[in-house]
């Protein structure tokens, strides 16, 4: 599985409340959510981002709140992937629970910039910077976590 | 190698004889729990997974607490669904307007955790049970759907920090005051992945609500959990009241800790966390007396809405008054909480100094409803994130504090040490 599009990149800490304010959380529909993702971080997000596109940031991305929101809102606006130097934990689940690709990779975090094209092979981890020419190595998730996501998300792995 | 507290109860509810660091494991579960934000998305998952049955009704938890009352026609609608849910599979413990409280509040009140007890919940501050001696952490909606059907959730084993507090805290220090200190000292993913380990001497010295509340902002130090040795303080607080088998767990002597930090509790100053992470910790004397100007403050929470936090609040606030331009909101985290300051004469002291006493909601905190931050205003607050826009309009500004410094300030005006207003 491949992932290719340009990045917006955010720093460190990027928190829940930024991803998807409370306020929109009175729905649990994935448009409606998509429609506000980012906004208190980067008002014009949702107008420029296309199918495809990558989010890059720094340390902890997705601290906070539990919402799962938050991932759901990143997903359905078209992100492909999000590559971090580190995530929050409840945020690294809840994006291998509902199938969001994240990676988590100090150098690329660093290194990126908004506006990169960047390609990413999931089976090898390898993250390519078209922009650069630069490639990087990801961390390769455990055996039991690639189980859950050949699965489809966590539902599917528990009910089989 | 020894085990540390989590990860001997860990083990003990994944049937192992022992586990380590960064092992994964299955376990099974003794509480799921779930809001009126997160069980929607979570019922969602469960309805698309073809579930027809919960694993124990008795073992699952809906408290409708964050936007409710309902804060308007959508809100209305998440609790309506939770509510044909609860009713549908016949969930034992969900709590609607009238019984609910601050779910973090309302679940030790009502027994439903305890000592070695493993509870997940989705929301982040599930942490909070740690203060009672149990293995608790937040996950999100799937994971409670999942946890909701099968009775089980997948952990990686986490390694430890252990803080050992020492000493007696000054009058006015409170947990709030120690847990904010400790994440200005290790940051706000100082515990990333892990646990933190609270003991030491200086227990003795922290009542179970102090406890809650330091557990309960574990997670703003990116901890997986946050948990206290089980004590007669414990003991008195759950006996009684906690529905199921106590298990005391205790660590090993040989356990290892990825770092020790040890904290006087003596030192300790009345403390803030600035804008915008709770990282952010400043004492008092390192703020000027007219620094900070406050539009608002908010005494209540998963963090700080307890009787004891509630009685800080009201030593503060007997016989003055709120200062003109500031709005004070105290909510009382649960029904019981709010009886019991109503007969303790506590809301005589709160209206007659000008404060409202809300009845029990997580409203403002996330900036939901019930007090809600315009465009440059600053509020000082017990709860428990100070990130952008956390508590309304992107440019507002939240500054973390205990019960007594809010209430101290909400009579100055202005961010104050508690020793100050006399």
């Amino acid at each position: 599985m491949k992932a290719q599009g340009t990045v917006h990149k955010y720093g460190d800490n990027v928190d829940t409340d930024v991803i998807i304010p409370a306020r929109y959380l009175n729905t649990s529909s994935h448009k409606e959510l998509a429609s506000h993702c980012m906004e208190d971080i980067d008002i014009d997000f949702t107008k420029k981002v296309k199918e495809g596109d990558i989010i890059v940031a720094e340390k902890n991305f997705g601290c906070g709140s539990s919402r799962e929101h938050a991932p759901i809102a990143i997903k359905a606006s078209g992100i492909s992937c999000v590559i971090a130097s580190t995530f929050a934990r409840i945020f690294y689940r809840n994006a291998i629970n509902i199938g969001l690709p994240i990676l988590e990779c100090d150098a690329a975090s660093k290194e990126i910039k908004s506006g990169d094209e960047v390609s990413v092979d999931f089976d090898t981890g390898v993250i390519t910077d078209i922009t650069t020419g630069k490639t990087y190595q990801a961390e390769p998730f455990p055996p039991f976590i690639q189980g859950i996501i050949k699965d489809g998300g966590l539902i599917n792995h528990v009910t089989k | 190698m020894g085990m540390t507290m989590s990860q001997k109860i860990l083990a003990a509810h994944a049937g192992l004889e022992s586990v380590k660091a960064g092992q994964l494991i299955e376990a099974k579960l003794d509480m799921v729990l779930g809001n009126d934000i997160t069980s929607p998305v979570a019922i969602n998952v469960f309805n698309d997974g073809n579930a027809c049955s919960v694993f124990d009704n008795t073992k699952i938890a809906m408290v409708m607490d964050h936007f409710t009352p309902n804060k308007d026609i959508k809100a209305a609608e998440q609790c309506a669904q939770v509510r044909r849910f609860a009713d549908k599979y016949d969930i034992k413990n969900f709590y609607d307007v009238g019984q609910m409280g601050i779910e973090h509040a309302l679940l030790p009140e009502k027994g439903l955790v305890g000592p070695g007890s493993l509870c997940i919940g989705a929301d982040s501050h599930t942490c909070t049970y740690g203060a009672l001696g149990a293995f608790s952490t937040g996950v999100g909606s799937t994971d409670m759907a999942a946890g909701m059907i099968s009775g089980k959730a997948w952990f990686k084993v986490p390694s430890a920090i252990k803080f050992v507090l020492t000493g007696k805290p000054a009058e006015h220090i409170s947990g709030k005051d120690v847990i904010l200190h400790i994440i200005g000292k290790i940051g706000v993913d100082g515990a990333l992945y892990r646990s933190m380990e609270f003991v030491g001497d200086g227990l003795q010295y922290l009542n179970i609500d102090d406890r809650l509340c330091i557990a309960n902002m574990a997670i703003e130090a990116g901890a997986k959990n946050g948990i206290f040795p089980v004590d007669d303080i414990t003991r008195e607080y759950t006996q009684g009241r906690f529905q199921g088998e106590p298990h005391e767990y205790v660590a090993d002597d040989d356990a290892e800790y990825d770092e020790e930090y040890v904290i006087d509790l003596s030192t300790l100053r009345p403390t803030v966390a600035f804008p915008h992470l709770p990282e952010n910790a400043r004492t008092v004397d390192e703020i000027g007396e007219t620094e900070v100007k406050i539009d608002q403050a908010v005494i209540g929470s998963c963090t700080n809405g307890r009787i004891t936090d509630l009685r800080a609040a009201a030593d503060i606030l007997r016989g003055k008054k709120v200062a003109k331009g500031v709005r004070c909101i105290i909510i009382p985290g649960t029904q019981s909480v709010y009886l019991q300051a109503m007969h303790e004469g506590l809301f005589d002291i709160f209206i007659e100094a000008g404060a409202v006493v809300s009845t029990p909601t997580c409203g403002p905190c996330l900036g939901g409803h019930m007090g809600i931050l315009a465009k440059g205003e600053k509020a000082v607050t017990t709860t428990n994130r100070n990130f952008v826009g956390r508590m309304g309009h992107v440019e507002s500004e939240v500054y973390l504090a205990s019960p007594a410094v809010a209430a101290a300030s909400a009579v100055t005006g202005y961010i104050t040490d508690p020793a100050k207003v006399k």
